[in-house]
């Protein structure tokens, strides 16, 4: 049996109301749902406000550099596949600074879940434009309003074949739960987009915007591997904006490509520096 | 030193003389002989012009000759350059194929086109006749050729094998009959063959790896680097490594903290260029401790610079790249078989003072081939410094990734190990590995990572010395200039300049107090380095105090040679 209270109680750095609360809960709840123990979880984050979501999780942590929460989750889960392992980063991280990783992630397809708070803004240096604001939006550097078309990431990871990609809210911690135990057990690379309101920057996108235009999307609308029809629901944004698994895949996933691993995790095979004695010969 | 013979080939790239310059090089060690070969390329898939230089002895050869006694030439080009780099030697040239403006008596005619196609049916073995032909006029037996080609072509079946054996008797037998005067070499392959090897930097670090138990390896292509992560990704199904070729060098080294945090041996692959993006992943290892091998294979910068040449331009960087303060620590082998050990040794002081380790290298050392003695793997240790699980049974899930300790080392776990969890973060953190932003912890944290250097100063070799205990003239180099600056320092010592060399190859953190003790008996000091500033004598004259008399410094892309270095020193009268 885990139990929420396994994943510990600790004093947090975010605003009060801040939607990071939600998505720390939903993670907890998932992780306690799906008997986890925290042992065996490991967390990589970048820098930034969700960055810190692991600060606040009795579990393993890799703490990282800003932008750059792929590259070591991935590498992790070579090294020891065992672990159930977790990425948490922001828009600006993932979709900005991390971007080139994003993209070559989704390609590798490692057995890894991702999780974006998705706020549409920087929170943590005081409310510039982020990748995903919405065009017009006024800030302390965007004075005229942004220019920049906003990205989209969930048309990106679908038109990459993004093994799975799913949007939550933080608004519903419910939903969210259900998706991100989903996420988890699905069998490679698992995008969760969630969107996050910023209650101290983004006065534009706040819960009352988001409650007012975020419906669930049907199950069995199409097939979930149906990726046409999946980019199609993706380019929905505006009035109504779909929540709930976009696009799903069984694609071969990262680890299956070296057979190594399928004896046992990488970090437990022994070395055997006496077979170099022969590549040795080659040089003589 | 009887004998000292070069011999060069020149043609555009994808000639295929390197493989014509493999196959001979081999077959000479094969027949005896020390063997050095070195190769001149440039940045570019077909054309331009490339040589590749082998220089044979009865004694060891660390270094380039500038004289060259045979030259094969695949093109008019390589005629047109080196022809006043000959001695009194011979041109091999298919006059068939290249056309000369000049004649000249020391140019020899192998139809090597004619011979490939009518002896083998095929143009392709022209390379082979080439080699049978340079063998031919060595006067030297067949058989360390015939057998280096079998093995080369093991994997392509007994047809190619008996075309290549064919081509290359009918190359040597050509020579033999239509130049028998060509013998004036008076080579004879020497009676003790010796248990060694021929073998370049890259190989030698990527052979290193595997037997350090290398686990995990990413890499962005990055000449002069490639060849450690070519030889590792060709063995890596066998050995059990996992390597993976990263979008960008942020992602590579950010990768192989991944991995190691998470309990596999990693490392690096890269160049100057390359490692300029893995500057701020380098900081992130030192703040969370964590083990990893950066080898950094020089070229000269800055920016794309000369991508197939060599310097030792990135020693600063490498010490202060990244921002903040942190341990390291730098080594810098000077031959292939150092290498070999120093690879092995940079993965054990990684993972037992969990900070990043470089190894430095450069095109020289990279893609140059040594005669080494035969290297021993029963020299090799494998120190992971892991708490086991029995061990963590004791800590009663008081586990503390970061722990103050004396020696500012902290006990090291595994995510995964059960009863307890382990937290990296980049972050200023405190011994749980959760942020902590207060000031006596700042301090605290600072110095307990700050003392593991000066435990590992002490570890640290003080320079090797070559030559007369005492010298009036002491050469000091590191890294790869070993080789001409030891054979200069013969040279010297020879024509009666009483002369040492100190080589460094623990570069950093330099073990001061040792380091003075060694240089003070020497009287004259020149530094030399392959670069502009003279970035090593920056360096011991910031540890140590020491200044230097004066610099050697080379910084036109090209290595040193033992007469070069000798140049310059007459050149500044010291000798």
């Amino acid at each position: 049996m885990v139990s929420v209270e396994d994943y510990g109680e600790y004093e947090t750095a975010w605003c009060p109301g801040c939607g990071d609360f939600n998505i720390l809960k939903a993670v907890k709840a998932a992780l306690a749902n799906l008997a986890m123990p925290p042992s065996e979880v490991l967390m990589v984050s970048g820098i930034g406000q969700a960055g810190k979501l692991p600060q606040y999780l009795n579990c393993n942590f890799f703490n990282g550099l800003h932008g750059r929460t792929l590259p070591p989750a991935t590498a992790a889960k070579l090294a020891n596949h065992e672990l159930t392992v977790i990425a948490v980063a922001g828009d600006g991280d993932c979709y900005g600074e991390g971007g080139n990783h994003l993209i070559h992630a989704v390609r590798r397809n490692p057995d890894i879940t991702v999780i974006v708070h998705n706020n549409q803004i920087y929170g943590l240096t005081k409310g510039q434009a982020s990748p995903t604001s919405e065009r017009g939006m006024v800030s302390k550097i965007q004075k005229q309003g942004v220019f920049n078309n906003p990205f989209n990431p969930i048309a990106f990871a679908i038109s990459q074949d993004c093994s799975f990609v799913g949007r939550g809210y933080a608004g519903d911690v419910q939903h969210l739960t259900e998706l991100l135990m989903k996420a988890i057990q699905h069998r490679g690379l698992s995008l969760v987009d969630v969107l996050q309101p910023c209650v101290t920057f983004n006065k534009l996108n706040t819960f009352k915007w988001y409650s007012n235009r975020v419906y669930k999307m049907e199950e069995g609308e199409y097939a979930l591997d149906d990726r046409v029809k999946a980019f199609e629901r993706s380019l929905e944004w505006g009035d109504r904006i779909p929540l709930g698994i976009f696009y799903t895949n069984e694609r071969p996933i990262l680890e299956d490509n070296h057979e190594i691993l399928k004896e046992a995790p990488l970090i437990r095979h022994k070395p055997e520096t006496g077979r170099v004695n022969r590549l040795i010969e080659g040089f003589t | 030193m009887n004998l000292d013979l070069t011999i060069k080939i020149g043609g555009a790239a994808g000639q295929g003389l390197e493989t014509i310059g493999n196959v001979l090089s081999k077959s000479l060690l094969r027949s005896g002989f020390f063997v050095f070969s070195t190769q001149y390329y440039l940045s570019r898939i077909r054309g331009g012009h490339n040589t590749f230089q082998i220089r044979i002895s009865d004694a060891e050869v660390r270094a380039m000759d500038e004289n060259v006694d045979i030259l094969i030439a695949l093109d008019r080009t390589s005629v047109d350059r080196h022809l006043d780099e000959m001695t009194d030697g011979v041109v091999i040239v298919d006059r068939d194929v290249v056309e000369l403006g000049s004649d000249h008596d020391s140019i020899f005619h192998v139809p090597m086109l004619k011979i490939a196609k009518e002896v083998g049916g095929n143009k392709i073995y022209a390379n082979t006749v080439a080699a049978g032909a340079a063998i031919g006029l060595l006067c030297l037996g067949l058989d360390p050729l015939n057998e280096v080609l079998k093995g080369m072509f093991l994997k392509k079946g007994q047809e190619i094998i008996d075309s290549n054996l064919r081509v290359a008797k009918a190359g040597y037998d050509y020579v033999r009959e239509n130049y028998p005067h060509g013998c004036k070499f008076n080579v004879s392959a020497p009676e003790a063959k010796g248990d060694r090897m021929l073998i370049a930097g890259s190989e030698a670090a990527g052979l290193g790896a595997l037997a350090a138990g290398v686990q995990f390896m990413s890499a962005y292509p990055m000449t002069p680097s490639t060849g450690v992560l070519n030889y590792v990704a060709g063995h890596a199904g066998e050995f059990g490594v996992v390597v993976e070729q990263a979008e960008d060098e942020i992602a590579a080294l950010n990768m192989a903290l991944g991995a190691s945090f998470t309990g596999a041996r990693s490392m690096v692959t890269t160049a100057g260029g390359g490692f300029s993006l893995m500057v701020e992943a380098l900081g992130l290892a030192g703040i969370t401790e964590t083990p990893v091998l950066i080898f950094l294979a020089q070229r000269p910068g800055p920016a794309t610079g000369l991508p197939t040449m060599t310097e030792q331009g990135d020693l600063l960087f490498a010490l202060h790249a990244a921002q903040g303060e942190f341990p390291r620590c730098i080594l810098a082998p000077g031959t292939p078989d150092e290498c070999f050990y120093m690879v092995a040794d940079a993965f054990n002081i990684a993972e037992k003072y969990q900070i990043p380790v470089f190894v430095m290298s450069d095109q020289y050392l990279a893609d140059s081939l040594f005669t080494c003695d035969r290297f021993d793997t029963s020299r090799i240790t494998i120190e992971r410094h892991l708490l086991s699980d029995q061990e963590l049974r004791t800590k009663h899930g008081d586990y503390r990734r970061y722990k103050l300790t004396p020696n500012g080392i902290s006990p090291r776990a595994l995510p995964g190990q059960e009863g307890m969890l382990v937290c990296a973060d980049s972050d200023e953190h405190d011994e749980f590995g959760r942020i902590d932003e207060s000031q006596e912890n700042r301090i605290r944290m600072v110095d307990k990572r700050m003392r593991k250097l000066e435990m590992l100063r002490e570890e640290m070799n003080p320079p090797s010395l070559y030559g007369p205990r005492d010298a009036k003239l002491t050469l000091i180099g590191w890294g790869s200039t070993y080789g001409p600056l030891a054979e200069a320092v013969d040279m010297l010592n020879e024509d009666g300049h009483p002369t040492n060399l100190l080589h460094f190859n623990h570069i950093y953190p330099m073990p001061a107090e040792k380091v003075k003790e060694t240089l003070a008996r020497s009287k004259k000091r020149i530094c030399v380095e392959n670069n502009y500033t003279g970035q090593f004598a920056r360096l011991l004259r910031a540890e140590t105090g020491i200044e230097v008399s004066d610099r050697v410094l080379r910084y036109d892309g090209l290595p040193f040679t033992p007469m070069s270095i000798i140049e310059a020193l007459r050149e500044k009268q010291v000798i």
